[in-house]
């Protein structure tokens, strides 16, 4: 395919509308992160280096 | 064909007990699929009181390696049981054996034994199998028609494991921690596999052909991230899939090891002559879903243009050198190189499989709504991943992972070293909603989903209804007692008072649908009168 015709789907859009619901989505979700990062000390298992060593599987398919 | 196609997926879980670190893992698995045995069975009221009777009684392990040839061992063994089932609520509710690798239920889970014998295996009242696979527990999900029902029923398989953990705690059988990642980062992966029913008549070298490029670049937007790479996750940096670094071959019939990107297994679990099972074992297990949905529904369409001979003619140099390459680079600029000498990016792949799909959908003037919207969301993604994959933090997996682990790592000036780093790219697949980071992400709203925790506890029950799950799982909901076995394909019961037992075959997996033979259910039949009109049917 050649870089043309990315270009003319992409144009075949209606971008700003697009956009915006796309920045609602994001800002929704960078502040369910921020959210999550201030509490993660109440979250994350304290043990963390014992913890992760602890997680040993055996193999799988 | 289109987006739509009868799909099962299966998912092996990690699983730990924290306070046992050397906990042998099948018996912990097995642990898991008992206790939901003993769920179900205290759902269905009067059934405790018979459950230990009816596991020494039937010798489940007997009905391993059910086939035609062993059916007429069965009505004598069965003798034995019958006065168990004649009783009402026996405790099998809806725990029977599949074929192969049956486990003698309420045994001594913490005996020490040769682990090849602490293997159990159950078919749930919602069609779907819960056993024992390796050292993992798995779920396969039951037969579904479209995207968006293969996303329910795999929910239902997560939501199936937390209760499992939950009752084997409460049980006494301590805390049991399962995960739904695809590897332990020292050197293991486990699979979440994926089955597409196609037309026997397909090539399988116009499959690997035009289906290799796609499973390359198809991660973009279904890989679940991880910190690690490498097979033992030896440099600490992110990349888009959990299990691209386990790949070795581009065709082969192994999954454990040497693992290939097209899987030749040929076990179709149906009508042999009419169709093959495409096993595909290269995909990450997903939390999201969003990313499940993309996931099946792109195969789906690229499946279809490969059956249709329009799949893009593209081959690459190197296949699983690809895989990796394009998982390892989060930024989605990497090109890898084709045979013909051009280098695309996955997301110029993924282009070239969408506007194919596009073209053939119009073209056959394929409109349905789950074709559309899988059309839609694909060329959405594609967008915003050539834009900035970062907007699409709240559809797919690996991009929220990482967003929130560099967002961690950036506060507290940590490099991806660090334990705490390892400690969340684990806890993402942890599956209790109260510490997996992808719950308490999505409990603030922060991930998009198609399904309320309503109709994921609504699929936990009931089967699909338009597929032979649906025949499956309301006999077990129904007339479990009288189901003695039960796997992809078949169906047995055995009546009291009847000499023989009576086997079903499924083949046609399309049929023992709720068009086909829900009014027999709706009827509430005696066991007897249910399986004559059954047989009336056939």
């Amino acid at each position: 395919m050649t870089q043309e015709s990315f270009s003319a789907r992409r144009a075949s859009q209606n971008q700003s509308q697009e956009a915006e619901e796309i920045q609602v989505n994001t800002n929704v979700q960078s502040a369910g992160v921020d959210d999550l990062l201030d509490e993660i000390d109440s979250v994350l298992e304290s043990n963390a280096e014992e913890f992760v060593r602890g997680f040993v599987q055996k193999g799988g398919q | 064909m289109s987006a739509r196609r009868l799909v099962g997926l299966e998912t092996e879980y990690g699983i730990i007990r924290p306070q046992m670190p050397n906990a042998n893992a099948t018996v912990l698995s097995a642990q898991i699929v008992d206790a939901y045995a003993q769920l179900v069975a205290e759902q269905n009221s009067s059934a405790m009181a018979a459950r230990w009777d009816y596991a020494d009684e039937s010798p489940l392990q007997d009905v391993r390696g059910f086939s035609i040839s062993r059916e007429q061992a069965h009505p004598s063994q069965l003798t034995d049981v019958e006065p168990g089932l004649e009783e009402s609520g026996i405790w099998t509710a809806e725990s029977i054996a599949l074929d192969g690798n049956d486990a003698r239920v309420g045994s001594t889970l913490y005996q020490e034994k040769d682990s090849t014998e602490v293997v159990m295996n159950l078919v749930l009242g919602n069609g779907a199998r819960l056993y024992v696979d390796h050292a993992h527990p798995e779920y396969s999900s039951p037969e579904s028609l479209t995207p968006r029902a293969a996303v329910l029923w795999d929910q239902a398989g997560d939501e199936v494991m937390r209760r499992a953990a939950a009752t084997a705690q409460r049980l006494g059988g301590g805390e049991l921690l399962l995960y739904k990642n695809n590897t332990d980062n020292k050197s293991v992966s486990y699979g979440s596999h994926e089955n597409y029913l196609l037309p026997r008549e397909v090539e399988f070298s116009s499959i690997v052909k035009g289906l290799t490029p796609f499973f390359a670049s198809r991660q973009i937007f279904c890989g679940s991230g991880r910190v690690g790479q490498g097979m033992l996750g030896q440099k600490a940096a992110f990349q888009i899939s959990q299990r691209a670094d386990f790949f070795e071959a581009e065709v082969g019939l192994e999954t454990t090891i040497n693992r290939p990107i097209i899987n030749t297994r040929d076990e179709p679990h149906a009508n042999w002559d009419k169709y093959r099972r495409l096993h595909v074992i290269i995909g990450d297990a997903n939390l999201g879903q969003i990313s499940t949905l993309l996931r099946v529904g792109t195969t789906n369409l690229v499946l279809s243009l490969i059956e249709a001979n329009m799949a893009p003619d593209i081959e690459l140099a190197e296949p699983v050198q690809a895989l990796q390459q394009i998982s390892h680079d989060p930024s989605l600029k990497t090109a890898v190189r084709l045979r013909d000498g051009r280098e695309l990016t996955a997301i110029e792949i993924q282009w070239l499989y969408f506007e194919a799909s596009q073209k053939y959908c119009a073209a056959r003037g394929i409109d349905d709504p789950d074709t559309a919207e899988i059309l839609q969301r694909w060329q959405n993604i594609l967008d915003i991943l050539e834009r900035d994959p970062l907007e699409a933090s709240d559809q797919i997996d690996w991009i929220a992972k990482y967003k929130l682990i560099n967002g961690f790592a950036d506060r507290h000036q940590l490099s991806l070293a660090d334990p705490r780093v390892a400690m969340m790219d684990l806890q993402w697949a942890d599956l209790r909603t109260e510490k997996g980071l992808y719950y308490r992400l999505a409990a603030r709203g922060a991930m998009q989903t198609l399904f309320s925790q309503d109709e994921i506890n609504q699929a936990v029950t009931n089967p699909p209804e338009d597929t032979r799950a649906y025949l499956r799982g309301m006999a077990l909901q129904r007339y479990a007692p009288y189901v003695i076995a039960a796997n992809w394909d078949a169906l047995s019961f055995a009546v009291p008072g009847a000499r023989q037992i009576s086997r079903f075959h499924m083949a046609e997996p399309l049929g023992g649908t709720r068009k086909s033979v829900g009014d027999l259910f709706d009827a509430e039949l005696q066991i007897s009168e249910f399986i004559d009109e059954l047989a009336r049917r056939r």
